[in-house]
């Protein structure tokens, strides 16, 4: 590199931009700029490390249609982590970065822009969080920090789409200054030189969210405070779940589709292939939704009647969660637990994802910084993380029998998890790391921006499930036909009944679990299992094999070999939990 | 306690005001700190700690880090008298 100030220098910029980078601080809006800009909705969340692969958009940039990259959030381009490194290699392939910058944080954010400034890549400056500068007592000379970086400077407020119109008229404007390399400590000279001239802060007094923020990472309030937030959590997604089922759902299903149901059975003469595999076996001339097994009932039912409920209760809440900006106080909670795990309280986001499902949660293990902790993490999430499907079957089935038989499949899995990252992090060899995390300030989130999470997840579950649980049902439907269950059935007995205690029969659903844990746990229900069978089924559903959708991440995240070891894990723990529930129960 | 006394973070009481002095650490962990900014010459404030070698959460100007405790003893701190922390 040289020292010259070169503007324009790269190649080929005069014939326009064909990719636009947005990089900066992580938590600083990237993500919500990038819906701006491209109009693709992607998640955002109030903490950092939100998304973890860079996502691709498009734009109108002049004339001509420009790709837009919503790159990883990093502090540096030293990356400390998988999301840094993405953030670095994507650097490279750009011809213009519009770098987004938390203009409450201006001191800390400017490492980054120096740093990208030196690269010497054409850049434009998105101040966001500009509604947020003054109430915070800062003032910032716009003309001045302008005419120190030799970029334009565009104040934003992302979310609620202010300054967005002018930061995309600027982009032409982008300049590459190229600011000579120095070293770490010159850097934050330079930074404490532009912070003294383009910043005032005056002093004023805490807010009652500020207040908030410091006693939830307080040890006392800190711990009540979790509690109250979980426990209302867990019991707002009960509530919202089960009305929905109770007043929504299950009338829709009874008054609506049923006589459309019998109408058809009849039509179709009440047997034979076809009828099975729409219908299903009507018992005594009514429909039982979840033990029927035809497309049109129970591949309609459980995705829509029982799973989409808690789906659509779990995200409200955790989109509510996140976008607070609580669950890094949650990490700082659980650090000292989660260390005995071999991981440190930041993948307690993570594992909180799993609840949802467990794809999501896997990519998110790469806000972790070590293989080792990403190894730990991706395999007890896969094991002991039953997702929200797999709840929404748990609370539908077991929860007939008594709540107490949910708390024991609850019980069990939680006790499985700290065990299981108990023993694995004294086995797995490498070095798990310390927390070290920025803490987001409290937000009260607009219901515009949840709702709108709320949607894409729900969207993504139709997407994902529907397809998989119809082909399930089907791939049921064939293998009973063709006599592959009694097969398998009898070959594996003497682990499923003797082992397991569960009827043979029982298989079936665990072939069915590398499919999809809903329809699997459903597949329970016509082997009038007792509760405590019931309890040692959705356990072992819970822990055995991962559905085809995780174990494609894990291949991913893991690797052949690290998969393979999770697999052997993954065996043999559900096998030995399973047997010892069934010998205690 | 005194002013101008050179503690750890994790000696610090919470509420304490004081100036970074120094990182004792390799340059891996001077880099990940000073990333989020904290650095010798940075004024900080302790917020809290957890209980059981948890974490340390300290505000730096708007910023409010949580360090871990193995960190959090390897980070000194020169004691100063406790005021508004908008440094």
């Amino acid at each position: 590199m040289t020292c010259h100030s070169t503007r324009n220098s790269r190649p080929g910029r005069k014939s326009g931009i064909r990719r636009l980078l947005l990089m900066g601080n992580p938590n600083v809006g990237k993500s919500v700029v990038f819906s701006r800009l491209t109009g693709v909705q992607v998640i955002a969340s109030n903490y950092p490390g939100t998304t973890v692969n860079f996502t691709q958009g498009f734009m109108k940039a002049g004339e001509k249609m420009a790709e837009v990259i919503d790159v990883p959030g990093t502090y540096t381009l030293e990356p400390t982590s998988e999301a840094e490194e993405i953030a670095l290699k994507m650097l490279d392939t750009g011809d213009l970065v519009i770098n987004v910058v938390d203009a409450t944080n201006l001191e800390r954010n400017l490492n980054l822009t120096l740093q990208l400034l030196e690269r010497g890549v054409p850049m434009i400056v998105a101040l966001n969080m500009w509604d947020d500068v003054e109430h915070r007592g800062i003032h910032i000379d716009l003309k001045r920090l302008e005419a120190r970086l030799g970029v334009p400077v565009m104040p934003t407020v992302a979310i609620t789409g202010q300054g967005i119109k002018e930061l995309v008229e600027n982009i032409p404007r982008a300049a590459s200054p190229r600011f000579p390399p120095i070293s770490h400590d010159e850097r934050w000279v330079t930074i404490g030189h532009i912070i003294d001239e383009v910043q005032q802060v005056t002093h004023r007094h805490h807010t009652w969210l500020e207040r908030l923020e410091d006693a939830s990472v307080r040890p006392v309030t800190g711990v009540l405070i979790a509690l109250a937030v979980l426990a209302g959590a867990f019991l707002m997604v009960r509530f919202i779940g089960e009305s929905l089922i109770t007043y929504a759902l299950d009338p829709l299903f009874n008054t609506l589709w049923t006589p459309v149901i019998l109408n058809l059975s009849s039509l179709l003469g009440g047997a034979g292939f076809l009828h099975d595999a729409l219908i299903g076996s009507l018992s005594g001339g009514e429909i039982n939704y979840v033990e029927s097994l035809g497309l049109l009932t129970t591949g309609l039912y459980v995705p829509f009647a029982m799973v989409l409920p808690y789906i659509v209760s779990f995200y409200f809440m955790l989109g509510l969660l996140e976008d607070v900006g609580y669950l890094p106080r949650l990490a700082i909670l659980m650090d000292t637990i989660m260390h005995r795990l071999g991981l440190h309280g930041y993948a307690i986001i993570p594992t909180l994802l799993g609840l949802g499902c467990n794809v999501p949660a896997i990519m998110a293990t790469r806000i972790l910084e070590s293989k080792r902790e990403r190894f730990i993490a991706a395999t007890v999430i896969s094991i002991a993380v039953p997702c929200a499907a797999l709840q929404a079957m748990v609370f539908g089935l077991v929860g007939q029998h008594g709540g107490q038989y949910v708390a024991l499949v609850y019980g069990t899995l939680f006790i499985v998890w700290i065990g299981l990252g108990f023993i694995l992090n004294r086995f797995v060899r490498g070095f798990s790391p310390e927390l070290l995390i920025e803490i987001p300030p409290y937000r009260l989130p607009p219901w515009r921006t949840v709702l709108l999470k709320l949607w894409l997840r729900t969207r993504g579950f139709l997407r994902e499930a529907i397809p998989t649980i119809l082909a399930a049902v089907l791939v049921i439907n064939i293998l009973y036909g063709l006599g592959v269950f009694d097969a398998i059935a009898s070959f594996t007995a003497p682990v499923v009944t003797g082992l397991l205690g569960l009827p043979k029969e029982a298989v079936t659903a665990l072939v069915i679990g590398f499919l999809r844990k809903d329809i699997a746990v459903g597949m329970l229900a016509p082997l009038a299992l007792t509760a405590e069978q019931l309890v040692v089924g959705s356990v072992v559903l819970a822990m055995f094999f991962p559905c085809m959708a995780t174990f494609a991440v894990l291949l991913r995240e893991l690797g052949v070999a690290g998969l393979l070891k999770a697999a052997g894990i993954m065996i043999t723990t559900a096998l030995a939990v399973g047997g010892l529930l069934n010998l205690i129960l | 306690m005194p002013e101008g006394k050179l503690v750890t973070l994790r000696q610090m009481p919470s509420g304490q005001s004081g100036k970074v002095a120094q990182i004792q650490g390799g340059h891996g962990l001077v880099n990940r700190l000073s990333a989020l900014g904290v650095r010798p010459g940075k004024r900080i404030t302790k917020v809290s700690a957890m209980l059981m070698r948890g974490p340390v959460t300290i505000q730096l100007g708007h910023t409010r880090v949580a360090v871990g405790f193995g960190m959090a003893n390897r980070i000194i701190v020169e004691l100063q008298e406790s005021g508004n922390d908008m440094s």
